[in-house]
């Protein structure tokens, strides 16, 4: 790990000024990703500023019927709160599948937007990276790329996203609001992360001297017929090699609105609007699910190695939108696939 | 709560078999000690490092006794433990948060501590598997994994009981499903989770 500096922040404000003070310091809350990197020399940051003191630790309420979550709260006590898993079961599912207890009691909602691709190459400093190191190539294109994307992938990287709890949060419509030197502004979630196209580097549209304050929910949590399904290589505290969030609106047997996301599979959660259109209005059932899959895999490019997501994809997200549809939600301890 | 002693001048302090490895050299880049009177604030009185930048004060409470730290920022959790306190019950398996050997608890809840920086603990109570034991009588985690044989070479065994006291502490595992899965960041390679599921289970219906 290389030399740098620490300090602690007091406030956003100053937590903002420090940032445009000291271009090259990094925002430091859990840890649990850039610690990790850092002593493999992929993060190298001059200073870190811990912001773990901000009043950011709040689940609130806020006008017209949403939740405001801080960015500061942790991923288990955000997974465990009672509004969450009353109103939003999805995201508290999506939070349960992801890493370990120990790592969700430190991770921050605010990291878990930003933690890093686990793409080996990015990782191995001595392999070329375009996400590591602009321009040095890609080697996962032609290297060992199981783990990696198989949608928006472009000739310069087919690096994951690695987080479960943002593809449920792409489901729910969520903001993420920021502050920096030019003030607040609001990202919807959409917008928040990027696809690689020619600057890999860039994983998302916060800018580097801006800070995450909060993630808002809207009201709609698509209680009742919802999911979160993951697919990987052991049943617990593995990466995604597929998962899938899904909240149905149901009238009767039918459905008057579906949304649905994939993680895993691209630089960012994936969601199809043309494939939910397709689910509009008809009977939910296997005969409306299978053709809105091939509208999402349609694109679908393997590499070779990953390749057999295609299809693992196309079969989660039918049994996906299935499990929505009965009510019956993936458990998160019991993980036989129903 | 009483005040950690210098490090070097600990009266009842043995070396261990390895320092005498090691040729005792503990290179006390990162500690120095300081007194009673230490304010709080991260940005007293930094001790340089040759070219390097300053340490960090950190007032940490580690098994009940509050040690003040000068710490070289880099120094994760796990380090200032084992090769500053002596406290090496905590293991370093993968260090890089991937197999729970090293897991502690903060405040009362489990973290790893091979990625928790050292200077983020500032005003924190940990306790490690060498503070779970009270007056003489194991904590009922170790004395069930006693009791179940869970473990055999042992080398994950705090971890697992560090991360067994956080899980009742959350009181959010009934069945031995829910145990295996919130359990699921501690590995095991000798493959004894059987027998550490029915030990926690025991302590469980201790607690």
């Amino acid at each position: 790990m290389i030399d740098f500096q620490f300090a602690r922040a007091g406030n956003v404000a100053d937590a903002v000024r420090q940032m445009a003070a000291s271009p090259g310091a990094k925002f430091v809350a859990g840890g649990t990703n850039l610690v990790d990197l850092m002593k493999m020399d992929v993060e190298q940051p001059a200073k870190l500023i811990d912001v773990n003191r901000l009043p950011l630790d709040k689940v609130e309420e806020i006008a017209g019927g949403g939740l405001r979550i801080g960015a500061l709260v942790r991923n288990s006590d955000l997974a465990y709160h009672p509004q969450v898993e009353r109103r939003y079961p999805m995201l508290s599912s999506a939070l349960l599948a992801g890493a370990s207890q120990q790592l969700r009691n430190m991770a921050s909602v605010g990291g878990n937007l930003l933690q890093r691709t686990r793409c080996a190459y990015f990782y191995d400093i001595a392999t070329p990276c375009n996400k590591r190191q602009p321009g040095s190539g890609c080697s996962a294109i032609g290297g060992l790329n199981r783990m990696n994307a198989i949608l928006g992938t472009s000739d310069a990287c087919i690096a994951v996203h690695p987080s479960d709890m943002c593809v449920a949060l792409a489901v729910l419509e969520a903001k993420v609001r920021v502050t920096g030197p030019r003030g607040e502004r609001e990202i919807p979630f959409a917008d928040f992360h990027r696809l690689p196209g020619d600057t890999p580097q860039r994983d998302t549209n916060l800018d580097a001297d801006e800070l995450i304050t909060a993630v808002e929910l809207p009201p709609r949590g698509f209680a009742t017929n919802y999911t979160y399904l993951k697919i990987r290589d052991r049943l617990s505290y593995a990466f995604g090699l597929v998962s899938v969030a899904v909240g149905l609106d149901l009238d009767g047997g039918n459905i008057r609105e579906a949304r649905f996301a994939l993680g895993g599979v691209a630089h960012r959660p994936w969601r199809k609007a043309e494939a939910e259109a397709a689910l509009r209005g008809k009977a939910a059932g296997e005969a409306a699910f299978a053709p809105a899959a091939d509208i999402v895999l349609r694109d679908a490019r393997g590499f070779g190695h990953n390749t057999f997501k295609i299809d693992l994809a196309r079969r989660a997200i039918v049994r996906a939108l299935s499990q929505a549809a009965r009510g019956t939600p993936q458990s998160q301890s019991n993980k036989k696939i129903a | 709560m009483t005040e950690s002693e210098p490090h070097a001048s600990s009266p009842s302090r043995r070396p261990t078999r390895r320092e005498v490895v090691a040729g005792g050299a503990t290179v006390p880049i990162a500690m120095v000690p300081l007194t009673m009177s230490m304010p709080s604030d991260a940005t007293a009185q930094p001790a340089a490092r040759d070219g390097a930048s300053p340490t960090v004060s950190v007032n940490v409470t580690v098994n009940g006794t509050r040690h003040a730290l000068a710490l070289d920022p880099r120094s994760t959790l796990l380090d200032v433990l084992r090769e500053h306190l002596d406290l090496t019950g905590s293991k370093k398996g993968c260090d890089q948060g991937q197999c729970g050997a090293c897991t502690v608890l903060i405040d009362g809840r489990r973290v790893v501590s091979c990625l928790t920086l050292a200077v983020m603990t500032d005003g924190a109570s940990v306790t490690t598997i060498e503070g779970l034991a009270k007056d003489g009588t194991l904590h009922p985690l170790q004395q069930a994994f006693i009791d179940h044989d869970a473990f055999q070479c042992g080398y994950c065994t705090p971890g697992q009981i560090c991360s067994a006291a956080g899980l009742i502490a959350e009181g959010k595992a009934k069945t031995p499903a829910e145990i295996r899965e919130l359990m699921s960041g501690n590995i095991c390679r000798c493959g004894a989770y059987t027998n550490i599921v029915a030990a926690i289970q025991q302590a469980m219906g201790q607690s």
